[in-house]
């Protein structure tokens, strides 16, 4: 028998043969063929992916991919996904979720999946509404925004998810612009690649309930000029031009012009997501202007999985103790004659 | 009468008793519970059937001397055999005034009261509540009081050991186990080698309590304040190895088996909660068997954790005790909806909301059965003592793989506590379990098609090549397995799930009424409430009144002979610590009969005194 590790898949192994039913020109539809494209990218068999969701419209998204998955209850995505992990930790599992699901009824959830760094990915499709239940303000909505159950205004101030999730200790966290396909696709495979809790926040556009509340960071026009994608190792530059880019002012960042006041291209910070030390990676994830994208912070430490197999091993070569009889004849019994 | 304490008796009279009941009780602090799992341990190896019944306050540390901080330790050992803990007791120990307050009531008159006199202080009455020393004023007329000075001749027995005076003044229980162990003609041996292994890196620990409870037991027995010794034989019990277990290790013990047995990992996903957690502790502490036990960030998290385990493939477990049941009632709902094996372990405590933490209830009984959204049966069983659990644990993870739903195993604080011994099942004597897996070579066999007669889905495990689907909480097409909002397919699916349910009853054991057939009066019970239902049942009995006891272990669905069993007596009276929640259940089902309640919540067990009167009325109103 030929010895083929991982089966060379195509877009159409990972299709299902669901019909997908997000509403029209939803940034959904991006993010699934985005990984459709991605899977065969990332050397895992078919049948060791695991998709595992909560509640909302972003949820219904293990239905659309032909692997293993599960569509749970609101909140719940991340224990239920890290449960899976933990029973079998070859799997290459998934998390879909929105900003209702993660941050609102599932929040404990979400710090503590991030506290423990367990090897899986999790997507938030970030649309700063609930969808599912026909437009209600979310945890990531905006001061003021009105919404049917904020008609003169939200008055709760919003999570920054970046924030959040480096303040639960996240190891890695990117942010990626939901019409970009391409650097979606790439950023789904690294995701893989990073050994830990891989955090994906898409900055989504629900076009009925809150259309266009990425439309000035996003829009073709404007993208280059509001956008700065981060590379690790390379210069924290954007702009049409390419001549904007970061410094330091004190204890906050500052946007200068390569060539006004004096200003040279080395002058500009070179961005580090391998830095252990979380502040920059902070201050990236609050800035507005311009907005972060790519991958802000990777930072490679134990998973849960491996300090628990390390554990079993070091237990299990001081035990002697391999069937349960040996534990229940042991210690202190007594014969009744 | 008191004790003359200017008497002496010149020789120690031995006098021989079927069985004791004897409790310890102190400061939370005082090492109560230690003191009597030695005793218990070593009435056990001696070859006394034994129960125990362990009563502490939910303050780990309560303040000392106070009232609400008393703990307790109740041990009924015989040469008989012995189902529950005991009513009234032949001896107290009472380690302080609070102590002594709280439980005076329970003594049998002119029974043994021992106390430490060094602890009846102007400040312990006080927080005791005491207006006068009980010693003094001639309240404890009615008891046999032992009066010794047991902190100071702690302090005397250790003076020459250098230790700091808190570490003398801790070993004082261990002056108390002495006298008792001589009292009942037991050996120091047993605990004398466990002060060695626990202390084996504090060997002067070891020495001071090795030191004390010789002194203890040589006091006792030059004493003249102690007229005699008992003697209690050993009992009648199979032949076999045994230990003691308390229903929280059994619990934990049976999942290790079933695990075995199924060739399945075993996975546990918990969040701590008094009394539950104890099967945590015990789980935790096997990962030489592969045991994954996962303390999650709360109870939801807990349960959805275990339905992810069984997902991927196993024996997933969750342990959880009344408020955290409420909590995972939605998860549970999903299991049922994914047809997933988890077992779910509630032990029940005093509600409803935090209630009573360290208190036994049986008021969870309506909530397994029906506390979910949605038309969502499930498999509700009972453990009914503590060495059963083990049983009972195996039991439900064997439904759960075969059946392919969740179950829910109900126990309680008073088994899961409490203590006896258990004749060790080898995993050979273990009933095979046979899951529901299967692999891409079973041709033909989907990861929705069901078994013909248990109407139980296949378990395709994820990693398994060509099985991948999708399962989750939204209605599925019976065949297809995919999304449906079909009124018909609803129906027909909701009926599946109840009969997938209801068929269990054919794979379960009868409904068997103890020490009688038919007659007067059937005692009906469910759970942790046996020992004391079946203790005044046989007593009953003994005294020639026919009256039968049928004790619950399959509540939902129910043995198929229940009605059967029922039709042959003339009166039905359940018992329950709740306000009736089986009878409830029964009336729904079984509306051609009566059934009478006794029903009691306190916290605490049955008294088999009260259930005799109780039944004992009855059986004269005819």
């Amino acid at each position: 028998m030929e010895d083929i590790a991982v089966k060379q898949y195509t877009f159409k192994d990972f299709q299902s043969d669901q019909e997908v039913r997000w509403c029209p020109g939803c940034d959904d539809y991006v993010i699934l063929r985005s990984m459709l494209k991605a899977l065969p990218e990332m050397e895992v068999k078919k049948e060791d992916v695991v998709f595992i969701s909560g509640i909302g419209c972003s949820s219904r998204f293990p239905y659309y991919v032909d692997s293993y998955g599960m569509h749970g209850i609101h909140g719940r995505a991340a224990p239920i996904a890290t449960g899976v992990k933990l029973a079998n930790p070859d799997l290459s599992v998934w998390v879909a979720t929105g900003d209702g699901d993660a941050m609102a009824i599932g929040g404990n959830h979400f710090i503590h999946v991030l506290r423990r760094n367990v090897n899986l990915n999790i997507i938030l499709f970030n649309n700063e509404i609930y969808g599912l239940t026909k437009g209600q303000f979310s945890p990531t909505s905006l001061l003021g925004q009105k919404t049917k159950s904020s008609p003169y205004g939200n008055t709760q101030p919003p999570f920054q998810p970046g924030e959040l999730a480096i303040g639960a200790s996240a190891r890695f966290f990117a942010r990626i612009g939901g019409n970009t396909p391409k650097e979606m696709t790439k950023l789904f495979v690294q995701a893989e690649k990073f050994k830990g809790t891989s955090l994906i926040e898409i900055l989504q556009n629900c076009v009925i309930f809150n259309d266009g509340c990425y439309t000035k960071y996003t829009d073709k026009k404007v993208k280059d000029d509001q956008q700065l994608h981060v590379e690790h190792g390379e210069p924290m530059i954007f702009g049409k031009e390419k001549n904007k880019g970061l410094v330091l002012d004190g204890l906050s960042l500052k946007v200068v012009t390569i060539g006004e006041e004096g200003v040279k291209k080395e002058d500009i910070l070179i961005h580090d997501a391998k830095c252990k030390n979380d502040v920059m990676h902070h201050m990236l994830t609050k800035l507005n202007y311009p907005l972060v994208t790519g991958i802000i912070r990777s930072v490679e430490e134990p998973t849960l999985e491996e300090r628990e197999a390390e554990l079993t091993e070091q237990v299990k070569s001081n035990s002697n103790f391999s069937k349960v009889d040996d534990l229940f004849f042991s210690g202190e019994t007594y014969e009744v004659k | 009468m008191t004790l003359d304490k200017t008497k002496t008796t010149a020789k120690k009279k031995v006098e021989h008793v079927n069985a004791v009941v004897i409790r310890f009780v102190g400061d939370s602090g005082d090492g109560m519970q230690l003191t009597g799992t030695q005793f218990t341990d070593t009435s056990a190896m001696f070859g006394n059937d034994v129960a125990t019944f362990p009563n502490y306050p939910s303050e780990i540390r309560a303040p000392q001397g106070s009232l609400y901080g008393v703990s307790g330790f109740q041990v009924h050992i015989g040469s008989v055999e012995i189902s529950t803990p005991g009513d009234d007791l032949d001896l107290l120990v009472a380690m302080n005034p609070a102590g002594l307050k709280t439980n005076l009531q329970a003594v049998k008159a002119g029974h043994t009261i021992i106390v430490d006199t060094d602890s009846f202080t102007k400040k312990n009455l006080q927080k005791a509540e005491y207006e006068s020393n009980p010693l003094e004023d001639g309240s404890l007329e009615n008891y046999r009081v032992i009066e010794v000075a047991m902190t100071s001749l702690t302090k005397e027995s250790l003076k020459d050991l250098g230790l700091d005076n808190k570490s003398i003044v801790r070993s004082k229980n261990m002056f108390a186990l002495g006298m008792v162990y001589w009292m009942y003609g037991r050996d120091m041996k047993h605990t004398l080698e466990f002060f060695k292994k626990k202390f084996k890196f504090k060997p002067i620990i070891a020495e001071a309590n090795s030191k004390v409870i010789k002194a203890g037991y040589f006091f006792a027995e030059t004493l003249e304040l102690i007229p005699n010794s008992y003697e209690i034989a050993p009992s009648t019990m199979p032949k076999g190895t045994y230990r003691i277990v308390n229903g929280n290790t059994a619990t934990a013990w049976g999942f290790l088996a079933a695990a075995e047995k199924s060739g399945l990992e075993l996975y546990l996903g918990s969040y701590p909660i008094t009394p539950a957690t104890d099967i945590l502790h015990e789980l935790v502490k096997h990962k030489h068997f592969g045991v994954k036990a996962f303390q999650a960030e709360d109870e939801i998290a807990g349960i959805t954790s275990t339905i992810g385990a069984a997902f991927a493939g196993d024996l997933a477990i969750t342990t959880t005790s009344g408020p955290g049941l409420a909590l995972k009632g939605e998860a549970i709902g999903l299991a049922i909806m994914t047809e997933l094996p988890i077992v779910v372990v509630n032990v029940q405590r005093g509600g409803p909301s935090t209630g009573l933490p360290t208190r036994t209830e049986q008021s969870d009984l309506l909530q397994a059965m029906y506390g979910r959204n949605g038309e969502s049966p499930v498999i509700v069983i009972a453990a009914s003592s503590p060495a059963n659990c083990f049983d009972y644990a195996f039991e439900a993870s064997k439904l759960a793989l075969e059946h392919m739903t969740p179950v829910i195993l109900l126990t309680d604080g008073y088994i899961a506590n409490g203590s006896e011994p258990w004749k060790i099942k080898s995993i050979k004597d273990m009933p095979e379990i046979k899951t529901m897996v299967i692999t891409a070579d079973s041709e033909g066999c989907g990861p929705f098609d069901r078994d013909n007669d248990t109407l139980a889905r296949n378990w395709a495990k994820p990693g398994t090549p060509g099985l991948e689907h999708r399962i989750g909480g939204l209605e599925k097409n019976e065949f297809t397995g995919n999304v449906s909002h079909d009124p018909l397919n609803h129906e027909a699916m909701t009926n599946i799930r109840a009969e997938k349910v209801k068929r269990v009853e054919n794979y379960i054991s009868d409904l068997t009424p103890e020490y009688a057939e038919e007659g007067d009066l059937l005692v009906v019970g469910w759970g942790g409430t046996y020992g004391s239902l079946h203790s005044a049942v046989r007593e009953l009995n003994k005294s020639g009144y026919k009256v039968g006891h049928a004790h619950f272990h399959y509540i939902n669905p129910m043995p198929k002979n229940t009605a059967d069993v029922f039709s042959r007596f003339k009166k039905i009276i359940v018992c329950e610590l709740n306000k009736g929640q089986l009878s409830f259940v029964l009336k729904g089902r079984f509306n051609q009969y009566d059934f009478l309640q006794y029903n009691k919540v306190q916290g605490l067990p049955f008294s088999v005194i009260d259930l005799k009167a109780k039944f004992k009325t009855l059986l004269k109103e005819d």
